[in-house]
C-alpha cells in the first residue's frame, strides 16, 4: 500500500536520502531503526508530504505523492502521522484535538465525530480526559491523544515519528501497549523507533538505515538477532549495550 | 482653580464635539489598520515568494513616511489626480494606513510564534493552509498580539490629534480653536490633555487585562 521507489532527497548541498526503495503491505507493521541522521524520520515526513523529494517516486495505494498538488490531502488523509514531540492543539482539549480532522477536514457531522472520538479516547485509554487541555496531560498522555487524534482520520495506515523518543522512560510502556495492540489489530504501520525491544516483537519486518541507504531489511527477528552487515551488528551492540 | 472651573463649563461642549471626532477617527482607522494589517501579515506567512516581497515592501514603505506626510498626500495630492476626499475621509484612511505597517509586524510576530510542529499536525491531518491559520494558528496567536495591539489603540488614539493638520475638527483642533481666540491657552490645553487622558485610561487598563490573560497560559 506504500511504495518508494529510489527516493532522493538532498537538504541543500546534503543529501539525506540516496536511493530508498521499500514497501509496506497492508497490515504489516515495519519499524526503521538506524542512528540519529540517517533519514529515517526523513522517510515518513516525504511519504506524508510534510517534506518534497527530490528525484525517484513514493506512492500511496497506487497514488503518487506530491508535496505542493492537491492531492496531498487526500493522501494525508489516508496516512496518519504520530510525531515525536506530540504536536498536540493546546487551545483544544484532548476530545477537540482528536475530532479537528473528522469535522473540519473531512466534513463529518459534529455528534458522530464526537462519539467516535470519545470511543477512541476510551481505546486509548484516556475516556477521563476528554475535557482536559495537553499541558494539562502527562508526555505518555498527550501522545495517546496524538494516536486517537490519528485514528480518527481512520487511515489505512499510521506512520509514527520516533513516538516514544520525548517520554520519560515509565511513560514509554503505556504508548508501545497501545501502538501493540494496533498492530494487533490489523493496522498498517510505519514506525520509527529505538525500542528494540517493540521492534523485535511486534514488527514484521525491520529496515536498518544508514547514511541515507538501506543498509539491511528482513523480518523483525532475522535483522536484530542475526544482523548480518557490519553496520548494523555495531549499531545494535551500541544500542543494546550502551554500557 | 475657580476660573479653571468656569473656563470648564464654557468650553466643554464644544471639545466633546471634537471628541468624538477623535473617537470616529480612532475607531474608523483602528479597523482599516486591523484589516490592512491582517492581510500584510497573512501575505508575509503565505509561502509564496511574491505575495510575502510585497507585503515586506508594501511595509517598509508605510514605515518610511511620517503619518503627517501620508495625511497631507491623501488630502492634497489626491484631488489632483481625481480622487477627492473628505478630511475626515483621508483621516480615516491615512491613519489607518500608516498603522497598518505595525499591525501587520504585530501580527505577523504572533503567527510566528506558533510552534511549527502544530502546524505540521495540521497539515497531516490534511489541513490545507487557510484551515491551519483559522483552526490552529490565529486562536492562539490572538493570545499573543493582544497586550501589543492594546498598545497600537492607545497610540492611535492619541495620533489621532494627526488629523487636525487637514482642517479634522477633533480635539486637538477644537481646543487649538478655543485657545486662540480666547487666549485661554492654559485652562484650554489642561482640558484637552485631561479628555485625551480619561479616553486612554481604559485603554490601559484593557492592555493590563490582556497581559493577564495572555500569561494565564
Amino acid at each position: 500500500m506504500i511504495e518508494l521507489n529510489d527516493v532522493h532527497k538532498s537538504f541543500g548541498h546534503v543529501e539525506v536520502l540516496k536511493g530508498i526503495s521499500a514497501s509496506v503491505e497492508k497490515g504489516e507493521v515495519v519499524c526503521i531503526v538506524g542512528p540519529s541522521g540517517s533519514g529515517k524520520s526523513t522517510i515518513l515526513r516525504c511519504i506524508n508530504g510534510l517534506e518534497s523529494y527530490d528525484a525517484g517516486e513514493i506512492l500511496v495505494e497506487g497514488a503518487r505523492v506530491e508535496r505542493n498538488a492537491p492531492s496531498i490531502v487526500a493522501v494525508r488523509t489516508q496516512v496518519s502521522m504520530v510525531f515525536q514531540r506530540f504536536n498536540l492543539f493546546p487551545h483544544r482539549t484532548a476530545l477537540e484535538n482528536v475530532v479537528e480532522g473528522p469535522i473540519y477536514v473531512k466534513k463529518e457531522p459534529r455528534a458522530e465525530a464526537l462519539a467516535r472520538g470519545k470511543a477512541l479516547l476510551t481505546q486509548v485509554g484516556l475516556a477521563e480526559k476528554a475535557d482536559v487541555h495537553p499541558p494539562q496531560l502527562s508526555g505518555g498522555q498527550q501522545q495517546r491523544v496524538a494516536i486517537a487524534r490519528a485514528l480518527a482520520m481512520q487511515p489505512k495506515a499510521i506512520l509514527f515519528d520516533e513516538p516514544t523518543s520525548a517520554l520519560d522512560p515509565e511513560l514509554v510502556g503505556e504508548v508501545l501497549s497501545v501502538m501493540r495492540k494496533l498492530a494487533d489489530d490489523g493496522m498498517t504501520m510505519v514506525v520509527v523507533t529505538h525500542e528494540m525491544g517493540f521492534a523485535k516483537d511486534v514488527a514484521d519486518r525491520v529496515l536498518f538505515i544508514d547514511g541515507g541507504v538501506i543498509v539491511e531489511q528482513g523480518p523483525a527477528k532475522a535483522v536484530l538477532n542475526d544482523p548480518q552487515h557490519a553496520r548494523t551488528q555495531d549499531f545494535l551492540r551500541r544500542v543494546l549495550h550502551p554500557i | 482653580m475657580q476660573s479653571f472651573l468656569r473656563d470648564a463649563t464654557e468650553f466643554l461642549p464644544i471639545l466633546l464635539q471634537g471628541v468624538v471626532l477623535t473617537i470616529l477617527v480612532t475607531i474608523g482607522s483602528l479597523l482599516l489598520s486591523t484589516v490592512l494589517g491582517l492581510i500584510w501579515a497573512l501575505m508575509r506567512v503565505s509561502g509564496v515568494r511574491a505575495l510575502a516581497g510585497l507585503s515586506a515592501g508594501l511595509i517598509n514603505v508605510i514605515r518610511g513616511i511620517p503619518i503627517i506626510v501620508l495625511l497631507f498626500y491623501l488630502y492634497f495630492v489626491m484631488p489632483d489626480l481625481g480622487i477627492a476626499l473628505s478630511a475626515l475621509q483621508a483621516a480615516i484612511l491615512g491613519l489607518g494606513i500608516a498603522y497598518s505597517a505595525y499591525q501587520a509586524e504585530n501580527f505577523r510576530a504572533g503567527i510566528e510564534a506558533i510552534d511549527k510542529g502544530q502546524i505540521e499536525a495540521a497539515q497531516a491531518i490534511g489541513m490545507g493552509w487557510w484551515l491551519t491559520m483559522r483552526r490552529v494558528v490565529l486562536p492562539q496567536a490572538v493570545r499573543i498580539v493582544l497586550p501589543p495591539y492594546g498598545n497600537i489603540m492607545i497610540m492611535l488614539l492619541k495620533d489621532s490629534s494627526q488629523a487636525s493638520t487637514i482642517t479634522v475638527a477633533e480635539l486637538a483642533l477644537q481646543g487649538k480653536l478655543i485657545a486662540s481666540s480666547t487666549f485661554k491657552n492654559t485652562s484650554v490645553f489642561t482640558l484637552v490633555a485631561l479628555m485625551y487622558l480619561t479616553m486612554s485610561i481604559p485603554l490601559i487598563l484593557l492592555v493590563r487585562h490582556f497581559e493577564k490573560k495572555a500569561n494565564q497560559r
